[in-house]
């Protein structure tokens, strides 16, 4: 396994933002398989990160553990300078798209609402100002028209932009997304991200995990290269380079010449019981 | 004309058996509607049964039935969330495994009993006409605790139930929540136990919320509707026993079952007769 000392981080080049999320050799997985191991990472307020790799690299994972909904089994969390959970009311987490219950009767509205519930707290109802910045969160995505709509009866791409609603209706510190435009079409995907970007603009720290390297590289300020512990971390340009492809993607990148070809399937996503097997379906093809 | 709505209302026991699964009709369609969106109909199931054994350890000791009900209902849900989460099991593993365990255990200490007790009969199937006035306040106690639990918290129990990974991240205590959404469901079953008995409660829970289902997708309105339903349906499922002079608790659950086929069937939103949109 690589290690995280033989990486081009920080360079020196640029003052950097300061680090709002830290973790420091992590372990942690489910039951008995870890998912991640000796992860150390950092995020940084102001800055879009995307964290990428393979299936099964661990991605939720790492997003889960800075979540607060998986203790790790070894290893420091820092969160918003405090332990995972404490500081939860400034968090935003928006899950995968196939871990919600679409046929739920709520409405885009009744969503984006959610996001307010922690911050009122048992007993209180939702006031003028949850509704003010509920009505802006959807008019900000786009979702206006939507409003009154059941979750379930909008497209894919729609029910994206109403989670997205959610966590900037909570006006967040630290928005984590697990993968925000998978699936979703390419004007969504770009409107997603230009939101995300002016959140990072205005001090917040935003963590997406993705299964697209282009948009990560293009999109994204900063990434992160995932496969089972921390590949390299630094500013995309820096950072995205064929060294680290290899030792993130393994055999699933085809080299040619100066491009390269991700074999990975992109179809199959981690599985939340911590399916951490590669798939190999791809072995007639995976060495040119 | 209005003779056989009004000289029922002669006899006290009708009069409390009434207000007694309104209010019993209410509280379960009202839990129910968070039990089915949290798919825990078969969960219901399973903690009824359980209160079996409490309630005959509750005779045998000389205890109110209340107490030993509340005991095994509660303490069995608590475990099966508590196995469930250690991971391992599939959660309708274990309820399978307490859920007839449990029930062999009510069975096997009733067998003990050697003079016949026939009111014990009346926790299976239910006996909401035999109910005293003091069984009535402890039951409007009781339903009151419930609902008052979830005025409180529906918003939380709504945020934990359609995102748990959403709202457990935003700070709130979803393993706290889920057991007491538990302790609630418990609780609502010990509440109804008189009413409908340990076999049948279940569709007190479950048929409200999901004739409500057929017909809105907008929780608020769905509460409502399942409320709604669930305070007419026994009113006249007993009216019927009455008449026909049959088994109250199961004429009850025939209404909310006859109800939810006739929504089923005709509703405007899932109708099986609904206009079908013609594929090309």
């Amino acid at each position: 396994m690589s290690s995280v000392e033989s990486l081009p981080l920080d360079r020196g080049t640029v003052a950097r933002p300061a680090v709002s999320v830290a973790l420091v050799g992590v372990s942690a997985g489910y039951d008995e398989r870890p998912a991640i191991s000796d992860v150390s990472v950092d995020f940084r307020r102001g800055r879009l990160t995307a964290v990428f790799g393979p299936n099964g690299g661990g991605k939720s994972t790492l997003l889960k553990v800075v979540a607060g909904l998986l203790k790790p089994w070894t290893g420091t969390v820092s969160v918003l300078g405090a332990a995972p959970g404490i500081e939860a009311h400034r968090v935003a987490y928006v899950p995968q798209a196939e871990s919600v219950d679409w046929g739920f009767p709520v409405s885009a509205w009744d969503v984006a609402m959610m996001g307010r519930y922690p911050a009122l707290g048992p007993l209180r109802r939702p006031g003028r100002a949850d509704r003010d910045a509920v009505a802006e969160a959807l008019e900000l995505v786009g979702m206006s028209d939507h409003a009154r709509t059941q979750i379930g009866s909008l497209s894919g791409g729609q029910r994206r932009r109403v989670f997205l609603a959610r966590a900037i209706a909570a006006a967040p510190d630290l928005y984590l997304l697990d993968e925000p435009v998978t699936g979703v079409d390419a004007t969504t995907q770009e409107d997603l991200l230009d939101i995300l970007e002016a959140e990072a603009g205005r001090g917040r720290t935003v963590i997406a995990t993705t299964h697209d390297l282009a948009c990560a590289a293009s999109r994204f300020q900063d990434v992160v290269a995932m496969n089972r512990t921390m590949v390299a971390q630094g500013p995309s340009s820096l950072v995205l380079d064929q060294d680290v492809l290899r030792r993130t993607y393994g055999g699933h990148l085809l080299v040619l010449g100066d491009r390269a070809i991700l074999l990975d399937d992109a179809h199959h996503h981690d599985q939340a019981a911590g399916s951490e097997v590669h798939h190999h379906d791809n072995d007639t093809q995976r060495r040119p | 004309m209005l003779a056989p709505i009004l000289d029922p209302l002669a006899f006290g026991f009708f009069v409390r058996a009434l207000a007694a699964s309104a209010i019993v009709g209410v509280v379960c369609s009202v839990v129910g509607c968070y039990m089915v969106l949290r798919g825990l109909a078969f969960m219901g199931d399973a903690i009824s049964h359980s209160a079996f054994p409490g309630v005959v350890a509750a005779y045998l000791l000389k205890v109110p039935f209340y107490l030993g009900a509340v005991l095994a209902a509660v303490g069995t849900a608590l475990l099966i969330g508590r196995i469930s989460r250690r991971g391992g099991l599939r959660g309708d593993t274990v309820i399978g495994v307490l859920f007839a365990g449990m029930f062999a255990l009510g069975v096997f200490l009733f067998s003990t009993i050697r003079n016949y007790v026939g009111d014990l009969f009346g926790f299976l199937f239910g006996e909401i006409l035999g109910i005293s006035p003091t069984d009535l306040i402890t039951l409007a106690v009781l339903a009151a605790i419930v609902l008052a639990i979830v005025v409180v918290l529906w918003k939380e129990l709504l945020y934990s139930t359609f995102d748990p990974l959403g709202a457990a991240a935003s700070g709130l205590r979803v393993g706290l929540l889920d057991d007491l959404f538990l302790g609630l469901i418990a609780l609502t079953i010990v509440v109804s136990l008189q009413a409908v008995g340990i076999i049948l409660v279940v569709a007190m829970l479950v048929t409200p919320a999901a004739t409500g289902q057929l017909l809105t997708q907008r929780f608020g309105r769905l509460m409502a509707m399942a409320a709604t339903i669930g305070a007419v349906c026994p009113v006249v499922g007993l009216y019927l026993s009455f008449w026909l002079n049959t088994a109250s608790g199961a004429t009850i659950v025939l209404v909310e079952t006859v109800l939810f086929l006739a929504v089923l069937v005709l509703g405007p939103r899932t109708g099986l007769l609904r206009p079908r949109p013609r594929t090309a």
